[in-house]
């Protein structure tokens, strides 16, 4: 009894975070807690074996179903507040405490009679006692259920099923295509730089850096760029200052351009001098440290 | 322990479901807050089925269970299926079948 | 009649009652009479212009060949006693359905023989002229074929043993002249006379329908022997309506007040065709209803005297159109019309009236035939001028047609001797004898006839010449003289059929007969007084006209009495007035009514319909969450109905 009381607010508390949440993901969890919360409301009722079932068919499997076509749809997908559909949101709320509220009152006003208890039912336990309805009583229902579930495996794996409308492409093919595409439109043959080439930063999330001194946009991730988590190329005119800076600082200043137009003009010394941007381990923290710094900010 | 906390609690979970099916775009989550109603469905059958004193409730509980596995595989899979053409899981895109 | 309802009783006695032998020997011929011209008919009209050449004599033949039957019908039933000399001869059953059994029949009696001889004979001299009349038409054969047909269906008419025959027959002459009035269809004023002729027989026609239905609802039957068995049996409610409704129909065929507005328009059509069907023939029609139907007449004496009252009302409108139109076919058809009016007259008075409006009828037909073919042979002569303002002394240009003419006009006016003489001084006669006022219109109308056709002769044979300079009137060929001088031969002879009182005793078996009540006044006076007004209405003409100049146009400034004359007394305009405004009003309010409020009704149901729909369909939104509203917001109804019936 206590235990009811104390899982009952938890899961109408939970059953309302499902309705609210705003990201799928959240509102899948918290179906879980009202997943296992009603398991446990069996067990109070004397089902164990419908508690076995609820965790492992609800919580276990199609729970983590949920989940996993979640992740397949995508985990940040999270519902637009507007409602498109006029006076939906109103009457639903409207509609639903009304149908909530006469439900309730009405089940609670109705008296179900005493509890009759199941220790007469199941002398011997629950599970032999739910074996002998099941393959007595209701075999026929059981096997139509399992009838059902086959067919039912049958048609998820026909709707998964994607058929394969074009020919396959493999390496002569995609070898073709690079081709045709440097033909066509100058695209680059070889394959594009990986991130952080050149630059100071060997992270993913820095563009390569060409000879002349110019970020690669394409050598960083897609949905980096998208994200707007990318050190963008102009991002990076401090380093080329700094890195030619330190170069010449070192190694006289025989181009005499200064750093700041270096930035401005990237044709320049760099490419003139490709062993200048070979920085040393030591300029590599001091500048890592200050990127660090800038990216906290931005 | 009396039977009625447990229909109101069944009622008011039922009642959560269906308004999370109407307000909810995501089908995802319309499809959750189904298979919430289902559930609450099934708490009352199991009371009722200690009220009464037989496991009939408690067995059909176990069918809808069963049921339910066998509607969220193939729910789901028309779900996908759906994303896979028109990148969306929202119901209301799906409203082409109309006046 | 009024004065008459006492020897009501006598009379129904005197009226005998139609019972016919059955055909046989050369009465089995019967149906040839018919079917000879019917035959013509379809072969000129059907086989198209293959029949162009013969086809004019084709027509003749057949009227010929059917005059010839029926002259040998004729004088078979002379041959037989007065009391056998009806035949019925049953051709085949027309209609039988379930409790309605009509059989086609004809019937032959003294009645129906005479109008055989008139309709053959006159038709088919008629068809002769009309070979030179139509000469240089180039649809003459359909002319032809249409002439055919009506002679075919006039024939029908008379000879049909039951109404539903004769209503037939009604119906056909009614085609017939529909067709042969509108023959120049190029012409608008013709078309439009062969409608409004048309349509005004309609309304007669409707009398004639209703009336055989009454009296198939009386009597159960249309047969006209079973029906004269019985007549007397019917109520006088029923019988007077009868006699109303047939009075009505005969209004609309033979022109009679207040249906007389067509016969003028109808002059419209070939001047043959005026003279067969709109003065000799089938204008008479109405005049055989009257008579043929006897037996419902003799009983019903308000249906009687409402036959007088028109009788005697279209006999001086009919003479007083004649008095003012220059148009010498109008003055010919107001003259018809008041002869006619005669006929119905004489009709209208009872036994004593049925035979001399079947003798009046016999010798107008012959002279009013003769003058129309005379106008004809004018209007060939002046290049189809109809206007007698510009006529005038052709008696020296067209010899023959002044003389035949002037027979015709001796007849009409009823100079003594002549064949009008005898048949119209009958009728006044007997008309005086019966009722006053019917008697002095009857004497009128007489005065007022002599005066117009005086006038014709005058503007048209003498008075010196008004004719244009480029016509030059010549003499017709012998096709058209010959029918002239037979017709004109016949107006002056028809009076031969009185001698010994021979008509009257060879229609008694029809029409029965009546002992001539005593006059106040010897015969020979009333003869007198008549040839006295005769004569008073000649020299009226004579000063009138002869002694004035004639000019070629017709005056403007005339009385207000000659200005109604030549409106046709504002017969049109009243008809207009009466009928045609208020049923055109009563139509288009219809029509407006149809439109507002049915067609309103309709179409808004329908627009409703679509407006609801239009409203309701926006429910189907797509949506499937909407959707699941609906049904959540139906189960809160149905949890909340549980409730409130378990907790109640």
């Amino acid at each position: 009894m206590i235990g009811f009381w104390i899982l009952a607010p938890v899961m109408v508390a939970a059953a309302l975070g499902v309705l609210f949440a705003r990201k799928a993901v959240h509102a899948a969890l918290l179906l879980a807690v009202v997943m296992i919360g009603l398991a446990i409301m069996y067990a109070i009722q004397d089902a164990p074996f419908l508690f076995a079932v609820q965790i492992i068919v609800y919580t276990g499997a199609i729970l983590m179903l949920f989940l996993f076509v979640l992740m397949l749809v995508g985990v940040d997908a999270s519902d637009s507040v507007v409602e498109t559909i006029r006076r939906q949101r109103v009457l639903s709320i409207l509609v639903g405490v009304l149908f909530g509220v006469v439900l309730a009152l009405g089940v609670a006003q109705v008296s179900v009679g005493a509890v009759t208890g199941l220790d007469g039912a199941q002398p011997e336990g629950n599970v032999p006692a739910l074996a002998q309805l099941l393959f007595s009583r209701y075999v026929f229902a059981f096997e139509a259920t399992s009838a059902l579930l086959i067919t039912a495996a049958i048609g998820a794996m026909v709707l998964a099923h994607r058929e394969r409308v074009e020919p396959k492409v493999g390496q002569p093919e995609r070898a073709a295509q690079r081709m045709r595409e440097y033909a066509e439109h100058g695209r680059s043959l070889t394959p594009m730089p990986t991130p952080g080439v050149f630059a100071r930063h060997n992270a993913v999330d820095t563009p390569a850096l060409l000879p002349d001194g110019t970020a690669a946009e394409g050598s960083v991730s897609r949905v980096l760029v998208a994200r707007g988590t990318i050190r963008s190329a102009p991002g990076l005119v401090d380093d080329v200052a700094v890195v030619s800076g330190s170069v010449g600082g070192r190694e006289e200043t025989t181009s005499g351009v200064k750093p700041a137009e270096a930035g401005g003009g990237p044709s320049g010394p760099i490419a003139g001098d490709p062993s200048s941007l070979r920085p040393d381990d030591e300029t590599i923290d001091e500048q890592g440290l200050g990127d660090q710094r800038r990216g906290d900010r931005g | 322990m009396s039977a009625t906390p447990f229909l109101v609690l069944s009622a008011i979970l039922f009642t959560i479901g269906c308004v999370g099916v109407l307000t909810r775009r995501n089908a995802i989550v319309v499809f959750m807050s189904v298979e919430l109603m289902l559930n609450a469905a099934n708490l009352a059958l199991v009371t009722f089925a200690r009220v009464h004193g037989n496991l009939d409730g408690q067995i059909a509980a176990f069918f809808v269970m069963v049921v339910a596995a066998a509607e969220v595989v193939v729910g789901l899979a028309i779900i996908m299926t759906i994303f896979r053409t028109r990148r969306s899981a929202s119901v209301d895109d799906a409203s082409l079948l109309k006046y | 009649m009024v004065s008459r309802t006492a020897a009501h009783v006598l009379l129904q006695e005197s009226v005998p009652v139609v019972e016919p032998a059955a055909a046989d020997g050369v009465f089995t011929l019967l149906w040839l009479i018919i079917a000879l011209p019917a035959l013509g008919s379809a072969i000129l009209l059907v086989g198209g212009r293959r029949t162009d050449p013969w086809g004019h004599l084709l027509g003749c033949a057949t009227v010929a060949a059917s005059f010839l039957v029926s002259l040998v019908a004729f004088v078979a039933l002379l041959g037989r006693d007065a009391e056998d000399r009806s035949v019925q001869q049953h051709l085949f059953t027309w209609i039988d359905v379930f409790g309605f059994q009509v059989d086609a029949g004809l019937l032959l009696d003294p009645l129906s023989a005479l109008f055989l001889l008139l309709v053959t004979g006159v038709g088919g001299l008629i068809h002769v002229y009309s070979i030179g009349y139509m000469a240089t038409d180039p649809r003459r054969r359909r002319f032809f074929g249409y002439l055919n047909l009506f002679v075919a269906a006039m024939l029908v008419l008379v000879l049909a043993d039951s109404y539903l025959g004769i209503f037939l027959g009604w119906e056909g002459v009614g085609l017939a002249s529909y067709l042969l009035i509108g023959f120049f269809q190029h012409k608008p004023s013709a078309a439009v006379a062969a409608k409004k002729a048309f349509v005004v027989n309609r309304v007669g026609d409707i009398g004639m329908a209703l009336g055989v239905m009454l009296l198939f609802a009386t009597f159960g039957t249309t047969a006209i022997p079973a029906i004269s068995r019985v007549s007397a049996e019917a109520s006088d409610g029923v019988l007077t309506a009868l006699g109303l409704l047939l009075l009505l129909a005969a209004c609309g065929k033979s022109a009679q007040f207040p249906l007389q507005s067509w016969l003028l328009d109808a002059m419209e059509g070939p001047t043959p065709v005026s003279a067969l069907i709109h003065a000799a023939t089938m204008v008479t029609a109405g005049v055989y209803l009257i008579i043929r139907s006897n037996f419902i007449y003799e009983n019903a004496p308000v249906a009687q005297t409402a036959v007088v009252v028109v009788g005697a009302v279209t006999l001086l409108w009919g003479a007083a159109i004649g008095c003012a139109k220059d148009d010498i076919k109008k003055v010919l058809a107001g003259s018809t019309m008041s002869q006619i009016g005669y006929m119905m007259l004489a009709a209208g008075l009872g036994v004593a009236g049925y035979a001399f409006a079947i003798f009046h009828l016999l010798t107008h037909g012959f002279f009013k035939a003769n003058m129309f073919l005379g106008a004809g042979s004018v209007m060939h002569a002046m290049d189809d001028d109809v206007d007698m303002r510009h006529y005038g002394a052709l008696r020296k240009a067209l010899p023959v047609t002044f003389l035949t003419f002037a027979m015709g006009y001796l007849a009409i006016i009823g100079f003594p001797g002549f064949s009008g003489f005898w048949s119209k001084d009958k009728i006044i006669e007997t008309a005086f004898d019966q009722n006053l006022y019917a008697g002095l219109a009857a004497l009128l109308g007489a005065g007022i006839t002599a005066f117009y056709m005086t006038r014709l002769m005058i503007l048209t044979f003498l008075s010196e010449k008004r004719w244009a300079a480029e016509v030059h009137p010549h003499e017709s060929p012998a096709t058209m003289t010959v029918p002239l001088v037979v017709l004109a031969a016949l107006s002056v002879l028809g009076g031969v059929l009185l001698l010994g009182d021979w008509i009257t005793e060879w229609l008694t078996p029809v029409v029965g007969s009546e002992e001539h009540g005593e006059l106040p006044l010897p015969a020979i006076v009333y003869t007198l007084i008549v040839v006295a007004v005769v004569v008073v209405g000649v020299a009226a003409a004579v000063l009138l006209v002869a002694r004035r100049d004639i000019p070629r146009e017709q005056p403007q400034q005339v009385s207000l009495a000659t200005r109604f004359a030549r409106n046709d007394l504002y017969g049109d305009r009243l008809n207009e007035a009466l009928l045609m405004r208020p049923g055109d009003s009563v139509v288009r309010s219809m029509a407006d009514f149809d439109d507002r409020f049915v067609d309103g009704a309709v179409d808004g149901s329908g627009i409703a319909a679509a407006g609801m729909s239009n409203t309701f369909r926006r429910v189907q939104t797509g949506y499937v969450r909407s959707y699941a509203l609906s049904l959540f917001a139906g189960a809160l109804l149905v949890v909340a109905a549980l409730l409130a019936v378990n907790l109640a």
